[in-house]
């Protein structure tokens, strides 16, 4: 299947149409993603008109946009004007939104198609997208396995080659661990860099929209349309700051001593995975350097009350009043309460009620305030760590892909398979989750790079010379 | 750390959760555990670190007040579960 950059190349040089690259798409989805799973809903009908009003451009010869008939599979926590979105929960069930997000908006405007809605988990709180309520996905390289989560369906989706870009949402790491268990590429961008507008918020201070893509190349072009300052979100960066420029030869590649000494413990073929890639950036000059992050024992604590309080705030919007289907309840508080019981699954109520507790009277400085500050600790460790070396590398997380059912009795043995992911939201970094082989059972491996924020180009310029030196 | 299907009670009252007999004693001790694992969080010496709400240090982003006018008003109240003409119905607020 086509790359991003290869689909536009060749709809410019007028070597294949929008429509035809869109059939192909549809066809395949229509042939195999009844056994994965990835979509929610394809958006055919004006994924079509989309592909025709392209091609009438193209006809007509007027100038068509960077990702002209990319197709692009969305999260269902996107907004995408006239089309239903439902964060994979029954509370919005049939809600149709009335506006487009920026992000998708601004892939819109250079004449790219969304296709279609993925599957997710339940408002974004999950690692293995078991906690949708509407469907399961599969990991289309093995589909006894989870794809990962929260982002489950773009990522698989992606993988599947159902398209080649697919836009994700990471907030502790649902980018990049999906994109590590379906074995593609998953970048999450630095904190303010591509607009929230008409993202679903779960943790306003750590949520970021990213792309899935099969290579660098894509990814590239795809932050490179995203990354602008929308002033209809404030908490967008107005001028980010110029990336520094690297040279492989002399990098500092920082190896976290706590993360390497396996605090969940590394499954062997991903260690091994690791050495390779690192033994690839030795042979092209660069310099593994151990690092410290002595607080990276108290990340995932500080993350799980930081997002969990946040998220009790943003989801106290989802009243049953403006829009899902809702609970009428006798009284106002009851259907407050009867929406909420009955339309949030599991994974959301628990959360709601973490995060409810640590903001309540008596616990606010203990839990929430406590955890802030821990955060500011391991913010400082980065910044230490990066006054000493240019790129952090890690495995993207402790295993390969699990089976359906393996952590849903555990809450907290789910939490920890985002171990080496969660540290970057709470920094404020940049990080990005490339293919690093397989296991014997055939399951992909993921290495993460983390950089400085705004340095994305650095971690563009390490994956290509890791996969150059292949 | 005790969290007993009272103290579930309280949590989900003001979070306005309705819960069956079966999600508070669930819910309770799975609670537990997690409030146990994040007690990690005590053993961070954070002294006088500053708390961070926002990573990025943005602070006061403001705009012109100036309005822009939303043209597609009926794409949004027709999300409402109950509507009259242009108003979403709920139930009476003040008692």
């Amino acid at each position: 299947m086509l790359t991003a950059v290869e689909t536009v190349k060749l709809i410019t040089e007028k070597k294949l149409t929008a429509a035809g690259a869109l059939e192909q798409r549809l066809k395949l989805i229509k042939e195999k993603d009844g056994a994965i799973g990835a979509f929610l809903e394809v958006f055919e009908a004006s994924a079509r008109a989309q592909a025709a009003a392209i091609d009438a451009k193209a006809c007509a010869g007027q100038p068509l946009g960077r990702l002209a008939g990319v197709t692009v599979a969305i999260k269902d926590n996107m907004v995408y004007a006239g089309h239903h979105m439902t964060c994979a929960s029954k509370i919005l069930e049939g809600y149709v939104a009335p506006y487009t997000a920026t992000a998708v908006q601004r892939l819109l405007d250079e004449d790219a198609i969304i296709i279609g809605r993925a599957n997710m988990d339940e408002f974004a709180m999950g690692s293995s997208n078991e906690n949708s309520a509407y469907q399961l996905t599969k990991n289309p390289v093995n589909t006894a396995y989870v794809p990962g989560g929260s982002s489950g369906g773009p990522a698989a989706a992606v993988a599947a080659g159902f398209c080649p870009v697919a836009l994700g949402s990471d907030t502790g790491g649902s980018i990049r661990q999906p994109a590590a268990f379906c074995g593609v590429y998953g970048l999450k961008p630095t904190y303010g860099l591509v607009s929230r507008y008409g993202l679903v918020a779960f943790a306003s201070s750590l949520d970021q929209i990213g792309p899935f893509t099969t290579n660098v190349e894509d990814s590239e072009l795809i932050l490179s349309v995203l990354a602008a300052h929308d002033h209809r979100d404030s908490t967008s960066v107005a001028q980010p700051p110029q990336g520094t420029k690297i040279n492989i030869r002399g990098l500092r590649v920082g190896l976290p001593a706590e993360y390497f000494s396996a605090q969940g413990g590394i499954a062997p073929e991903v260690s091994a995975a690791i050495e390779k890639v690192k033994a690839r950036l030795c042979a092209a000059g660069a310099i593994m350097t151990p690092v410290s992050l002595p607080h990276s024992v108290y990340a995932m604590a500080a993350y799980y009350i930081i997002a969990s309080s946040e998220a009790s705030s943003n989801l106290g919007r989802f009243d049953g009043i403006r829009y899902g289907p809702g609970v009428k309840g006798e009284t106002l508080s009851e259907t407050y309460k009867k929406t909420r019981g009955r339309g949030f699954g599991p994974e959301v109520k628990r959360r709601i009620m973490l995060g409810t507790y640590s903001l309540s009277s008596g616990y606010y400085d203990a839990y929430y305030i406590k955890a802030q500050k821990v955060r500011t600790l391991i913010k400082r460790d980065f910044d230490a760590a990066f006054a000493a070396v240019d790129v952090i590398l890690t495995p993207t997380t402790p295993t390969t892909a699990f089976k359906f059912g393996e952590k849903m009795d555990d809450p907290i043995a789910m939490y920890l398979s985002d171990i080496f992911t969660v540290p970057c939201n709470l920094a404020g970094l940049c990080g990005i989750s490339f293919p690093a082989g397989s296991d014997s059972s055939g399951l992909p491996i993921g290495a993460q790079l983390l950089a400085k924020p705004f340095n994305e180009s650095a971690l563009f310029t390490v994956v290509r010379e890791v996969e150059r030196a292949a | 750390m005790e969290i007993t299907e009272k103290d579930v009670e309280y949590i989900a009252e003001l979070a306005r959760l309705e819960l069956r007999q079966e999600e508070k004693k669930l819910y309770a001790g799975q609670l537990k555990n997690i409030l146990g694992w994040v007690e990690e969080l005590n053993k961070a010496k954070t002294g006088e670190v500053p708390p961070t709400a926002h990573i990025l240090g943005l602070e006061n982003v403001l705009r012109d007040d100036n309005p822009e006018t939303f043209t597609d008003r009926q794409a949004i109240l027709k999300n409402a579960p109950e509507r009259e003409f242009d108003f979403v119905k709920v139930r009476k607020v003040i008692e």
